[in-house]
């Protein structure tokens, strides 16, 4: 290639990114939005109305309806989904930030020296299958399982704690895969917080708790933030957890898709039940993210 | 402190500055006292076995290059060290275990510290707020403050939003809020380019006589510390070398390490050949007979000596001088224009001799200079320009 057809293909470069995004996701997006207004049949694939060209599009788009998302409202088995979804995942959340701001406070405030391996313990259990180590709390859980057997060889408990297959196990084994991804913005967050500061709110008479609330605990909501959104997104969708850890009573949304999908090869109802759960998602991150700029704007 | 026989000297300016010298007067009581403090931090011993007290309404820069103890020893003052031996006290009470939140000393930070959150005027407020103050009042004081910076209408901004001089105002303002009796000033200047500094200095030296407080300044610069300071402290590895008002430390230092560390200095080496009365005289290799007004009894004959002499305090001619018997040949090595004094560098003692800085004072427009690369000069001073220091 010449210089010259270099530079002419130079353009292509900031470009690049934008076509990943429309390739991997724009496309699947418009490919589900459209099922979700497609309703199923017995056909390959299993929903119709089928796109026939652009000569065809008036009738096409006259075939698409809103039935499946008449359904979602109307049947209580999905809002009721939904909201428990959106209970166990702000739970999990609050359950990762009460654990995870001490632990990545205590991690910063370390010694240099030890961070980097405090660090690579928070990061170890992604060398692990996730799946392995959530039936690895099957076996931890489950009556009789290592969890009573220690309890109940201290003397702490006299009877099996039933955990296993309630909502206290599912939150455990949520707690526990999330956590990393608390900690670890946070940690940033904490880490780079300048000394001199605390020193300063204690030269002018703060008690270190005051200074905590005052300095600390104000400087790290970006990273209190962006910890709760990487916990709590993925959270609200998820599957696995609820589906091995949980009970008939703990239907999570993720959980709905899944059966609808695959096992009631439903297509159109399960890519509606994405999109609405979608929706509820982004909806408020752009509120925010809208907030913060017109805050930033008006400083 | 220092080396005894050569402690004692004649020159003892001191009194050009103002009649300010609590110091001197036995029944001052001083408002902060360290006891022979020591502090280590693993292997290294950052201040050893350091006694200084300092008065109210005293302005004192500690002056050393970085890791000779200044900043730990500030930092002891404030809280944030905690002395692994000796005592610290303040208005004659031990706060060496009080913690930093308790003590009525703030500081001001060397990266200033200040808040990015809160507004200008909550950073002033925040030690107010600490207090218990009511708001009406907080509000009033920190007016008060931000005037007092030239800072008014500034309170609503962010730090971010602010020159570095005017952090600078900010911090000194939030450290000022509480009225201490003492403030502690962290290299102050460092952020600033010259003119600012300069113009600030100044500032400070009002500010600091207007509110009465006593400043400890700690700085690695000179100029900064000899402007503002009622006494300077010059610090190395950790202990005092030498205290005292800066004219007194310039013009008398107690040690070549001082006499190098403040100010420039030429050192020949020499040797005594006669002691009478007041006058010493110095044999030296590359100068030959020199004499010092100096009374200094330490001295013996056939002692090695050094003599310093200020660039300053040399005169440079090309005829030979008449009268005194200071005067050396040389050759000029080197000239440097500076604007206000030229340094010229002169060779005595003929090749591979001592290089001699002289300043001369620039005190016409004219641009055609008198000497030149490679004359031959007479260089010439006063029995009382040369110092005598320990070898």
């Amino acid at each position: 290639m010449s210089a010259t057809s270099r530079q002419r293909l130079g353009w292509l470069v900031p470009l690049i990114p934008y076509l990943w995004l429309l390739a991997f996701f724009l496309v699947p997006f418009a490919i589900v939005l459209r099922m979700a207004f497609s309703h199923a049949d017995t056909a390959l694939p299993p929903y119709a109305p089928h796109f026939a060209g652009f000569a065809a599009i008036g009738e096409f788009l006259a075939a698409l309806d809103l039935d499946n998302l008449r359904l979602l409202a109307d049947d209580a088995l999905y809002w009721q989904s939904y909201l428990y979804s959106l209970r166990i995942a702000g739970l999990t959340t609050l359950l990762a930030l009460a654990i995870g701001y001490p632990l990545a406070y205590a991690m910063a405030s370390a010694p240099k020296s030890w961070r980097g391996a405090l660090l690579v313990l928070v990061i170890l259990p992604f060398w692990t299958s996730f799946l392995i180590r959530v039936y690895a709390w099957i076996g931890i859980l489950r009556p009789d399982g290592l969890l009573d057997a220690a309890l109940m060889g201290l003397g702490l408990t006299r009877e099996p704690l039933r955990l296993m297959n309630t909502e206290a196990a599912v939150l455990i084994g949520m707690v526990y895969s999330y956590l990393p991804f608390m900690v670890l913005p946070l940690f940033a967050e904490l880490e780079k917080l300048d000394r001199s500061l605390l020193e300063a709110a204690a030269d002018l008479g703060a008690r270190p708790w005051t200074a905590f609330l005052t300095v600390t605990l104000p400087l790290s909501i970006p990273g209190v933030l962006a910890g709760c959104a990487l916990v709590f997104i993925p959270a609200v969708g998820e599957f696995v957890i609820p589906d091995l850890l949980g009970g008939p009573d703990t239907i999570m949304i993720g959980k709905a898709l899944w059966t609808e999908f695959f096992s009631n090869r439903d297509w159109p109802l399960a890519s509606a039940v994405a999109v609405v759960l979608l929706v509820l998602l982004v909806l408020p991150l752009v509120l925010l993210q809208r907030a913060r700029l017109a805050r930033g704007g008006a400083a | 402190m220092g080396q005894g026989t050569f402690a004692k000297r004649k020159a003892s300016p001191g009194s050009v500055r103002r009649a300010f010298q609590p110091w001197n007067d036995p029944q001052a009581r001083p408002l902060v006292e360290f006891r022979n403090v020591t502090k280590r931090f693993g292997p290294v011993t950052a201040v050893d076995g350091l006694s200084l007290s300092l008065y109210p309404r005293e302005f004192f820069a500690l002056l050393g290059p970085s890791g000779c103890g200044k900043t730990t020893l500030m930092r002891m003052l404030a809280g944030f060290e905690r002395p692994d031996s000796g005592a610290i006290l303040l208005d004659g009470v031990d706060i060496t275990a009080v913690p930093p939140h308790l003590r009525p000393v703030n500081m001001m930070f060397q990266s200033y510290a200040l808040f990015p959150h809160l507004s200008v005027a909550d950073n002033i407020g925040y030690g107010l707020r600490r207090e218990g103050l009511a708001r009406p009042e907080i509000a009033r004081r920190v007016a008060e403050m931000l005037a007092l910076v030239k800072l008014e209408g500034l309170g609503a901004r962010r730090p971010d939003q602010l020159s570095g001089g005017q952090r600078q105002r900010v911090a000194l303002a939030r450290s000022l809020a509480k009225r201490p009796k003492l403030l502690l000033l962290d290299e102050p200047m460092a952020a600033l380019d010259r003119k600012l500094r300069e113009a600030t200095q100044f500032e400070l030296m009002d500010l600091q006589s207007t509110l009465g407080t006593a400043f400890m300044v700690v700085t690695h610069d000179q100029d900064e510390a000899m402007t503002m300071a009622d006494r300077m402290a010059v610090m190395d590895h950790g202990r005092l070398v030498q205290i005292g008002p800066p004219d007194v430390i310039y013009e008398a230092p107690v040690s070549r390490y001082v006499a190098e560390f403040v100010g420039d200095i030429n050192v020949l080496e020499g040797r005594v050949s006669a002691v009478e009365g007041d006058l010493v005289r110095v044999e030296s290799a590359v100068a030959g007979p020199l004499e010092l007004d100096e009374d200094a009894p330490g001295f013996a004959l056939g002692d090695t000596l050094l003599v310093g002499l200020r660039p300053e305090k040399i005169a440079l001619s090309h005829d030979e001088p008449a009268q005194g018997l200071n005067k050396v040949r040389g050759e000029i090595w080197d000239i440097g224009y500076l604007g206000d004094v030229t340094m010229i560098q002169v060779m005595v003692g003929g090749e591979g001799g001592t290089l001699l800085k002289v300043a001369l004072a620039n005190r016409t427009r004219r641009i055609e200079r008198p000497f030149a690369w490679d004359d031959a000069v007479w260089l010439s001073w006063d029995v009382e320009a040369g110092l005598a220091l320990a070898p």
